[in-house]
C-alpha cells in the first residue's frame, strides 16, 4: 500500500479539500461576560477561545509599563485534552513562551498602543482542540476578541498557514493552504504568515518543519497571503453580523428614553 | 433541610439574540475600512489617518457632527467626561489622595481636597487630615462621586463635594457595560417600589433601600461618610432589591439601554416570575422582550 499522500492524483488532499480551499470557519464574539472582549473560533477541527482584558491599570509590577503606550501581554495555552495524547504542561514551556513572544510582537504592531499610555492589555488564548494551524487560529481568535473589546486596531490581523506538496509525476510541487494536523506531521515545510490584509503588510512570518527551497518561497507565501485575505472576509462578515445584532437591540430600547 | 433544584442546561440550547440582516443598519464600519469623507474633515475617536485616507480602527457606527467624524464601538472601557456620576471602589490610599477603580483604563483619583470633611467645615487640609485619611475611606469602600477633571493621560479626577455623593453603605452593586447606561440629567432615582438606584456612567449600578439614600442626605453635617451598617433591612426590601438586580442583568444581557423608565417597566414585567426564576436565560430574554414591547408602545403613543 502506498504511503499517505499529501495530494492524491485527483488533486485532493487527505481531508478531501482542494489545494486552495480553506477549512470551514465558525466564530462567535462576546461569549463571556467577565472579560472586556472574548471570542470563540473554529477552523475545521481546531477550536480556540480568546479572552481580552483591558486596557486597565497595572497593579503590582509598575516597572512593566511604558509611559507613552500600552503594554501588551499575550499568553498562549493549550488545554491538556487538546492533543491526541494528554499534554503535561499547558503553559510555560519553551514552545509556549516562544509563541507568547511572537503574539506580543504581532499585536504590538497591530493595536494602536499610543492611545493608552501606562495601561496594560492582556490577551489570553486557549486551544481546546489542536488540529493543525494552532498558532494561526489563535491569532484570528485574538483579533476577534480585540474587536469585541473595542480596542482600536490598525486593521484585522489574519493568519494562515501553507505548505508544499512534493512533486508527483513530473508536475511542479503544489502549494496548499491551511494545513491540518495530518499534513503537519507528515513532513514538509509549514509556512505561517500573519498579515494586515487591507494594509497589505506582513506582520509575522514563520517557517517550521523541513526546509524550503528559495525558488518555492514565492508561491507558498503568496498562497498564505491569499488565504489570510479570504479569512479576513469571513471574519469581517461575522463582526458585521454581531455588531448589527447588538445595535438593533440597543436602538429599539434607546428610543423609549427620548419619548 | 430543603434542597433547591439544580438547573443544568446544554450549551447548544443557549438562547441567542435574534439575527438581524446587515442592511438594516447603515454606516457600520470595521477596523481598517476606509471612511468616505469630504475635504476638511476632523478625525475623532475610533479613526486614524493612513496617508491621505481616513480609516476606522474599531467596529461600530459612524457619528458625524459637522466636520468631526468618529466611530463609536459597541463596548469599551469607561471614558470619563466632566460632570458624570460614577460609582467606584477604593483600591489604594496614597499620600494626599485615594485611588478609585471605576472600570476605566486608568484608575481614577480622589484628592483629599475634593472631599467634604466630617464636620462640614471648610478649612485647609492639615497633616492631621492626611493621617486620618484611612478613617474616612479605606481600601474596599464603595463611593459615589462626580468627575471633576480629566487628566491628559485619560485618568479621571473625582470629587464628592455635594451631599448626595459619598460612601455607600448597605446595598447591591451590579456591573454592566458602560455603553448601556444612558446619559441623563439625573442619575439618582428613587423608584416607586421602595428602592433607590444610582446609575453610574461607568457601568456600576448601585441598588439600595430608599431609606439608605435619604439617610445620606439627612446626615448633612457628617459629609456623607457615615456608614450605617447596623441598621437591619427588612426582608420585603431585600426582595425588591434582588428582583431589581435580576431585572437589570436581564436588560444588560439583551444589550438594552438602562435608564429609570426601562428599569421600572422591567420590574413590573418581571412580577409574574419569582425572583429566582429570573436567573434563567430564557426568562431573562422574555422579560427583556416584554420591556422592549412596552417601550415600543410608549413611542407609538
Amino acid at each position: 500500500m502506498a504511503g499517505l499522500q499529501l495530494l492524491s492524483e485527483y488533486g485532493l488532499r487527505v481531508d478531501g479539500r482542494r489545494p486552495n480551499e480553506l477549512r470551514q470557519i465558525r466564530c462567535k464574539m462576546g461569549v463571556f461576560s467577565q472579560p472586556d472582549g472574548s471570542a470563540y473560533l473554529e477552523q475545521g477541527n481546531t477550536k480556540v477561545l480568546a479572552a481580552v482584558y483591558g486596557p486597565h491599570e497595572v497593579r503590582l509590577n509598575r516597572s512593566k509599563t511604558h509611559h507613552d503606550r500600552a503594554y501588551i501581554n499575550c499568553q498562549f495555552s493549550m488545554a491538556v485534552f487538546s492533543t491526541s495524547e494528554r499534554k503535561r504542561r499547558p503553559r510555560g514551556d519553551r514552545k509556549s513562551q516562544e509563541m507568547d513572544m511572537n503574539l506580543n510582537q504581532i499585536f504590538e504592531s497591530a493595536i494602536r498602543t499610543e492611545l493608552y499610555p501606562r495601561s496594560r492589555i492582556d490577551i489570553y488564548l486557549e486551544v481546546l482542540q489542536a488540529d493543525g494551524s494552532n498558532f494561526s487560529a489563535c491569532v484570528n481568535a485574538a483579533t476577534l476578541a480585540l474587536i469585541d473589546a473595542g480596542i482600536p486596531l490598525k486593521d484585522y490581523v489574519c493568519s494562515c498557514t501553507s505548505t508544499l506538496a512534493p512533486s508527483q509525476g513530473g508536475a511542479p510541487p503544489t502549494p496548499m493552504v491551511d494545513v491540518n494536523h495530518v499534513e503537519e506531521t507528515l513532513g514538509g515545510p509549514g509556512l505561517s504568515m500573519s498579515t494586515l490584509p487591507r494594509l497589505d503588510s506582513v506582520v509575522h512570518l514563520e517557517l517550521s518543519g523541513t526546509r524550503l527551497h528559495l525558488s518555492h518561497i514565492d508561491p507558498v507565501a503568496e498562497k498564505a497571503a491569499t488565504g489570510a485575505a479570504d479569512i479576513m472576509a469571513v471574519l469581517d462578515k461575522a463582526v458585521r453580523g454581531h455588531v448589527a445584532q447588538c445595535l438593533h437591540a440597543r436602538e429599539v430600547s434607546g428610543q423609549g428614553a427620548d419619548a | 433541610m430543603e434542597v433547591t433544584d439544580v438547573n443544568i442546561r446544554l450549551a447548544c440550547d443557549r438562547i441567542c439574540l435574534p439575527a438581524v440582516s446587515e442592511n438594516e443598519v447603515q454606516k457600520l464600519f470595521t477596523p481598517g475600512e476606509d471612511i468616505p469623507t469630504c475635504a476638511g474633515f476632523m478625525r475623532g475617536h475610533g479613526t486614524y489617518t493612513e496617508g491621505e485616507d481616513l480609516k476606522a480602527s474599531v467596529a461600530g457606527v459612524k457619528e458625524q457632527v459637522n466636520k468631526l467624524i468618529s466611530i463609536k464601538p459597541l463596548k469599551s472601557r469607561y471614558n470619563g467626561e466632566i460632570g458624570d456620576v460614577v460609582v467606584g471602589r477604593v483600591v489604594e490610599v496614597q499620600q494626599k489622595r485615594w485611588k478609585i477603580d471605576t472600570n476605566a483604563r486608568l484608575e481614577s483619583v480622589l484628592l483629599l481636597s475634593s472631599v467634604n470633611l466630617p464636620g462640614g467645615e471648610l478649612r485647609r487640609r492639615s497633616s492631621e487630615d492626611e493621617k486620618m485619611m484611612r478613617k474616612y475611606l479605606q481600601e474596599g469602600d464603595l463611593i459615589s462621586a462626580e468627575v471633576m477633571n480629566v487628566y491628559q493621560d485619560g485618568a479621571l479626577s473625582l470629587h464628592t463635594r455635594s451631599l448626595k455623593y459619598g460612601k455607600l453603605s448597605q446595598g447591591v452593586l451590579v456591573k454592566v457595560f458602560p455603553s448601556l447606561i444612558m446619559r441623563r440629567k439625573n442619575h439618582f432615582h428613587s423608584l416607586p417600589n421602595g428602592a433607590a438606584v444610582i446609575l453610574g456612567n461607568n457601568g456600576f449600578v448601585w441598588i439600595c433601600p430608599a431609606s439608605g439614600l435619604e439617610h445620606q442626605e439627612d446626615s448633612g453635617s457628617a459629609g456623607g461618610f457615615i456608614q450605617d451598617l447596623e441598621k437591619e433591612v427588612p426582608k420585603a426590601d431585600r426582595e425588591v432589591i434582588a428582583r431589581l438586580k435580576n431585572c437589570i442583568l436581564a436588560l444588560a444581557n439583551s444589550k438594552m439601554m438602562l435608564y429609570d423608565t426601562s428599569i421600572i417597566y422591567a420590574y413590573e414585567e418581571s412580577m409574574k416570575f419569582t425572583v429566582t426564576e429570573l436567573l434563567l436565560p430564557d426568562v431573562m430574554v422574555d422579560v427583556a422582550n416584554l420591556t422592549q414591547h412596552r417601550l415600543h408602545l410608549d413611542i407609538a403613543e
